[in-house]
């Protein structure tokens, strides 16, 4: 062994270190990314129930899940989570962003209070907001709502307010996140451009649209992917926000990856969770790729 | 150098030996779900079982509740884990079916001594002609109610109410509401997470003269007589009589902790919640009646052994299963946990039946009825899914029963088609 490798040349000898060291994350992608895939993709086409062996049914699954009203319903709240969430959140954090930019007192003070509710662990904070939106005499929106004279709204109890209302603490807490991240990328752009705009007399929505805006692509890329798969995949907040994590009323706050958790975790269905999690999968792909495309710089 | 291989020569031949010593000690392991009282009760019993059968080992372990049944069903297929294992009654079909539990011999658990020892409930355990696990301890619900609201509304705390239309009455003088039409203190508490579920399935259908399922469980009933009259009755609470919102302070027992609710109904497992609140004045009785009919709810935990212990290890098993449904286990888990002994014998002695706060869960136990339910929590669901129509789709009761039966009949078909 060790005259074969004294035996070859620098080149192959680095080959063979390059190989040694790539092995160990090599070998923990492929034992905890790829074989998993692998195997989910297996149980996808089986029905079992954890208590019984695997019973191979090929693509059953697959139509029962074509054929599932829940499965369309929740497939439809996923994007709504996403198309709602997604613009609002990052057209927020740009605003804040933009002009925190601008103001130099107390700048990191009022940066760290954006950036706390990102430290806060989701599942306390979901329940603090559950009791926010609890009617009177508890809850404190509703408290406002009728001190001011308004009626009172069901929020969460409501097949219509549901999904917006879990949606405005998920938006809240991944705020602080995306504004540190515009505000790198706002300190990137060199000043000198701004000072030639501004000999040139150039108005501050011009600047914003010629200048800002195109040299933070890769921020806004890299803020619209991240945040999409949050979206994509949001679940704590519903989890902790419904009765009993069920996604409710009448599952209009379900995500999918809550169905998948439900299915597998509470029905022991795990073949067919599979197969909802293979649909995940291939949503997920789908949109990262889609916005790598529109987004990348020409 | 010699010593030293000596003295490592004579350590493994004492470890030989006592393994040696060891393998004539059986050791068998139990599982149950986190639950402080549950756990020192289960303690307390191996103890004296251990003291009782010196060559027997008893290791006990145990989970929180969220992740138990999914240790369990992943454990004892692959082989692992318990060897008397805790199960929620509605799960034992299904474990039974994958062969993953074993028969109770007829020599120590007879058939006919079973039927005649424990409460008829226990049948549900029954299949093959063998018993394939029994419970200590049995669940039933009852009317908790708050004796301050009652005094506050001009009511006598020593007359709860007895009949559901005394309940409406009663609880109608207790509910408050600002001007706005807001709950502020409800007269009954209505919620998707609490026990009505149980109430409206086993106690309202039946006292409206219907019954939720065929006797075989095969059927849904409820979209017949009894089960729509009992849904409009419930529905009414807080639609007609107004006693409060459906949903009120999100979940029904902490309504009643905060002193919130004037009557409440839950099992006998939330005793120990509202004993540990200062301040609560309340007490508790039995369901209230309707149309002279009385009907309860029970439910409850079998210990079952699992198919995977043999030999003496079966033998150990066994003996361990007869010590925890012995008569001194059942007072023992009563005092400890608070939840009612399985057996007539032991449950309904004249000490047990007038204690004021057991009493009422221990008399309902006599009249009681268990669902054989395939799947709890989506069959809980059904029916949450179901008010939700009402409540908040204002769709009319029969046409939301229809819907929910339909759902149940697919989930009963499916289950026995298997």
């Amino acid at each position: 062994m060790l005259g074969w490798y004294r035996s070859r040349t620098v080149g192959q000898k680095q080959a063979v270190w390059a190989w040694i060291f790539l092995a160990l994350p090599l070998f923990f992608f492929v034992s905890i990314r790829l074989f998993p895939t692998g195997y989910t993709t297996y149980v996808s086409l089986t029905d079992w129930n954890l208590l019984r062996p695997k019973a191979f049914v090929g693509l059953d699954n697959y139509v029962r899940l074509w054929n599932d009203p829940v499965f369309w319903q929740v497939f439809a709240n996923t994007f709504k989570y996403l198309l709602i969430g997604m613009p609002i959140s990052l057209g927020l954090s740009f605003m804040v962003a933009y002009y925190l930019d601008q103001v130099r007192f107390l700048q990191g003070t009022i940066r760290a209070l954006y950036f706390i509710p990102f430290l806060t662990t989701a599942a306390a904070m979901a329940w603090v907001w559950r009791w926010f939106y609890q009617p009177v005499p508890i809850g404190i929106f509703n408290l406002i709502l009728v001190d001011l004279g308004f009626s009172q709204q069901p929020f969460l109890r409501s097949t219509s307010q549901a999904l917006g209302s879990i949606l405005a603490p998920a938006i809240w807490a991944g705020l602080g996140f995306q504004i540190v991240v515009f505000l790198a990328g706002l300190r990137a752009i060199p000043d000198t451009y701004y000072e030639a705009a501004r000999i040139d007399g150039v108005g501050r929505w011009t600047i914003l649209r010629e200048i800002t805006l195109p040299l933070l692509r890769p921020t806004i890329l890299f803020l619209v992917v991240v945040s999409s798969i949050g979206f994509l995949r949001i679940f704590d907040k519903v989890y902790n926000m419904t009765v009993d994590g069920k996604g409710g009323p009448l599952n209009m706050t379900r995500p999918l990856v809550l169905n998948i958790y439900q299915l597998a975790f509470t029905d022991y269905r795990m073949g067919y969770a599979a197969a909802q999690t293979m649909v995940l999968f291939v949503v997920l792909l789908a949109v990262t790729v889609i916005q790598l495309r529109a987004l990348r710089s020409k | 150098m010699r010593t030293w291989f000596v003295t490592l020569a004579a350590a493994g031949l004492s470890l030989a030996v006592s393994a040696g010593a060891k393998a004539q000690t059986v050791e068998i392991e139990y599982w149950q779900y986190f639950f402080k009282e549950r756990v020192a009760a289960i303690d307390v019993l191996i103890k004296t079982f251990e003291a009782a059968n010196p060559g027997i080992k008893v290791k006990h372990t145990h989970f929180p509740y969220a992740q138990y049944q999914t240790k369990v069903a992943a454990a004892v297929p692959a082989g692992e884990g318990p060897d008397v294992v805790q199960l929620y009654y509605g799960w034992l079909e299904e474990y039974r079916k994958a062969k993953l539990l074993a028969p109770l011999p007829k020599d120590q658990f007879d058939v006919a001594q079973v039927e005649k020892e424990f409460f008829p409930i226990v049948k549900a355990m029954k299949a093959d002609g063998a018993y394939w696990g029994l419970p200590t301890a049995v669940r039933s619900m009852a009317l908790f109610y708050n004796k301050k609201l009652m005094a506050e509304a001009g009511l006598d705390p020593s007359k709860p109410p007895k009949t559901l239309d005394e309940l409406m009455a009663q609880g109608g003088k207790i509910a408050k509401r600002d001007a706005g039409g807001n709950t502020l203190v409800a007269g009954y508490t209505m919620g998707p997470q609490g026990q009505d579920h149980h109430w409206w399935r086993e106690i309202l259908v039946r006292q409206f003269g219907g019954q939720a399922y065929s006797e075989d469980g095969t059927k849904v009933m409820y979209d017949r007589k009894g089960g729509v009259e009992g849904l409009q009755f419930y529905a009414d609470i807080a639609n007609k009589h107004k006693l409060t919102s459906y949903g009120f302070m999100d979940e029904t027992q902490a309504a009643f902790r905060a002193g919130r609710a004037g009557f409440h109904i839950d099992g006998s497992f939330r005793i120990g919640t509202f004993q540990a609140v200062q301040n609560l004045d309340w007490a508790v009785t039995e369901l209230p009646s309707h149309s002279g009919v009385k009907s309860n709810f029970a439910s409850y935990w079998v210990n079952g052994v699992s198919s995977k212990a043999s030999g003496p290890k079966r033998d150990a098993a066994m003996k361990f299963l007869k010590h925890l449904t012995s008569d001194a286990a059942m007072q023992l888990w009563l005092k400890t946990t608070g939840e009612l002994p399985a057996k007539p014998g032991v449950a309904l002695s004249d000490v047990n039946k007038s204690d004021p706060v057991y009493g009422p869960f221990i008399l309902g136990l006599a009249y009681s009825h268990t669902t054989e339910f395939v799947n709890e929590a989506k069959q809980r669901q059904i029916f949450l899914d179901m008010m939700d129509r009402v409540s908040l789709q204002k769709m009319p009761v029969g046409e939301a029963i229809k819907i929910a039966a339909q759902e149940e009949q697919k989930l009963l078909d499916d289950h026995f088609k298997k």
